[in-house]
């Protein structure tokens, strides 16, 4: 599929902002949504709306074949090895809360250690600082290198026996960095901790085969590949998924319920208390399905290509200084113009009908690490072409120009 | 609509050349505000006698809304009693935010075209929330008007 096809594929990028042809610049918070994905949805509310897993009717019986349906497009787009390894969550937040609480909350004594980097995504942080406050273990945080990259041997240098929990990005929301998580997993493992991996970053962007990283745990939302909001999945190795304590007790996740106790389920049922968001789950199946189509490795060169352009153009401009690392980008470029606060360069830039993110991408430490307040932040996907680079480096200069004049 | 609506003169003169920019070495009361969207911290200072604002100061990095808003604020209460520094902050808060159609007298009708965005009601009015919450803090405790400053 040409870009120009992919593009025909997604019905926002037809609309104008003020006065201008949309260019879409902010992926990386939420992709936009491809009408198969939309139809999806839409689908389930016009033909077959009822509850999964309970209901002996026609529509039921439909409604839980598609939620089961989208369970297995997981599983094998992650390379996973069973469906009951997938556990459907609301996104990331709550698949990394899971973790946190369910398998560290229940594992971690006094002393224990949680290793991971100071640019997690809050996401990846703030439930490991509740679970270490709560069990009495301890945060350590991998030193990041000069550009912000993380290597092995940073990750060696905090390891110890005490390392009960890595805990780590896979792509950078701000830095756009790739980790190397099957070597650091490997690590991990060498010193018996699990290897958890927020792939909110890369899941959407490169093939992430969980197999093939030893991962024991990887969380990531649907939203930012093109899925609904809402909804997203957590991949748990069966044997500790088995040792996972749910977040949510109700409805679907018991086996039994007496007056005073009650059993529950097995995994991944376990953990999907409640109805859940089954229209957002067959979206989910629909978006892997879309990608799947235009082929994960394709996406993943296309993304670089883009993201390496843009650091070059971007570069040349004046006044502009760019984090992270000048080469090897995965899908996007955070920035600063100089002289001109974040919120201000968007502003100016969505006048011109380019949408970019500024602010502290829920990065905060990361922030305090770069020594600034927030960011400009351009993020690419399957959609983005280099005429969109274009257009934002056109409207940067414009940027220097309105506040410094020129 | 147009970009100079947003961002007026006034606006972007206020931005370049912030007036009363820094901190008091004795202010009365003082209060950090964060706007959590951005990262955005505000600190700001003022020195009280006699029951009006002799001085104030805002210290911190916003942008070009919160500065020029930060900077006319500081302006505009300097010398007013405590109660018509209250109204002043205030009447701009609601007029932002929408609750009143009339921006309170002065060069704060520039700041107009912010009503518009409300991504950007946050930049305009964290100034204002920090001194009405500095004036709070001196009034509830009025034993102590020299407290030492908050930065939180």
């Amino acid at each position: 599929m040409a870009t120009k096809t992919i593009r025909e594929q997604y019905p926002v990028l037809s609309r104008q902002v003020n006065g201008h042809r949309l260019v879409y610049l902010d992926s990386a918070a939420t992709a936009l949504k491809p009408q198969s994905v939309i139809d999806a949805e839409r689908a389930y509310y016009e033909h077959y709306t009822a509850n999964v897993h309970r209901s002996v009717h026609t529509l039921g019986e439909e409604a839980t074949g598609a939620y089961e349906a989208a369970r297995g497009r997981v599983r094998s787009f992650l390379n996973a090895g069973a469906d009951d390894e997938i556990v459907f969550t609301h996104g990331a937040t709550e698949g990394l809360n899971l973790v946190a609480h369910g398998y560290g909350g229940t594992h971690l004594q006094p002393g224990d250690e949680i290793v991971m980097t100071p640019a997690e995504h809050h996401s990846n942080l703030v439930p490991w600082q509740q679970v270490a406050a709560r069990t009495g273990a301890r945060l350590r945080f991998v030193e990041l290198g000069a550009d912000g990259t993380v290597s092995l041997d940073a990750v060696r240098a905090v390891l110890s026996p005490r390392t009960r929990v890595v805990s780590m990005f896979h792509s950078s929301n701000v830095l756009g960095t790739v980790n190397p998580i099957a070597d650091i997993a490997r690590e991990a493992h060498r010193v018996g901790a699990v290897m958890v991996v927020d792939g909110a970053q890369s899941v959407p962007h490169m093939p992430v085969d969980v197999a093939a990283l030893d991962a024991d745990f990887l969380a990531f939302s649907a939203h930012k590949l093109g899925g609904p909001t809402g909804v997203g999945a957590l991949y748990g190795k069966r044997a500790l998924l088995a040792e996972t304590a749910p977040l949510y007790f109700g409805g679907e996740m018991i086996e039994q319920v007496e007056r005073e106790h009650s059993t529950f389920k097995a995994p991944p049922e376990r953990f999907e208390g409640g109805t859940p968001h089954i229209a957002g789950v067959i979206g989910l199946g629909a978006a892997l399905t879309f990608l799947s189509e235009v082929g994960m490795e394709r996406i993943y060169q296309h993304d670089r290509e883009l993201a390496a352009l843009a650091y070059d153009r971007l570069a040349q401009v004046d006044g502009i200084e760019i984090y992270g690392p000048d080469h090897d980008r995965q899908s996007l470029v955070a920035f600063n113009v100089k002289g001109v606060h974040p919120h201000d360069v968007a502003q100016v830039l969505d006048a011109r009908g380019i949408a970019v993110r500024a602010g502290h991408h829920c990065c905060q430490p990361l922030m305090s690490w770069l020594d600034v307040g927030s960011t400009v932040r351009a993020s690419f996907y399957l959609y983005n072409e280099p005429d969109d680079i274009e257009a934002l480096v056109e409207g940067l200069q414009h940027t220097v120009r309105f506040f410094h004049g020129a | 609509m147009e970009l100079d609506e947003l961002y007026r003169e006034v606006i972007l003169d206020h931005n370049q050349n912030p007036r009363r920019h820094g901190r008091l070495t004795d202010p009365s009361a003082s209060q950090g505000l964060y706007n959590p969207t951005c990262g955005d911290r505000i600190t700001v200072d003022v020195q009280v006698r006699d029951e009006k604002v002799a001085d104030a100061a805002f210290d911190g990095h916003g942008c070009s809304i919160s500065t020029a808003s930060a900077s006319m604020l500081m302006d505009s209460i300097v010398g007013q009693p405590l109660d018509e520094a209250r109204r002043t902050a205030r009447g701009f808060i609601d007029f932002i935010t929408g609750r009143r159609e009339e921006p309170p007298p002065g060069e704060w009708d520039s700041l107009a075209g912010v009503r518009r965005f409300a991504s950007r009601v946050k930049c305009a009015t964290l100034a204002h929330n920090a001194l009405l919450q500095a004036l709070d803090e001196l009034q509830a405790d009025p034993a102590h008007p020299e407290s030492p400053p908050k930065d939180d």
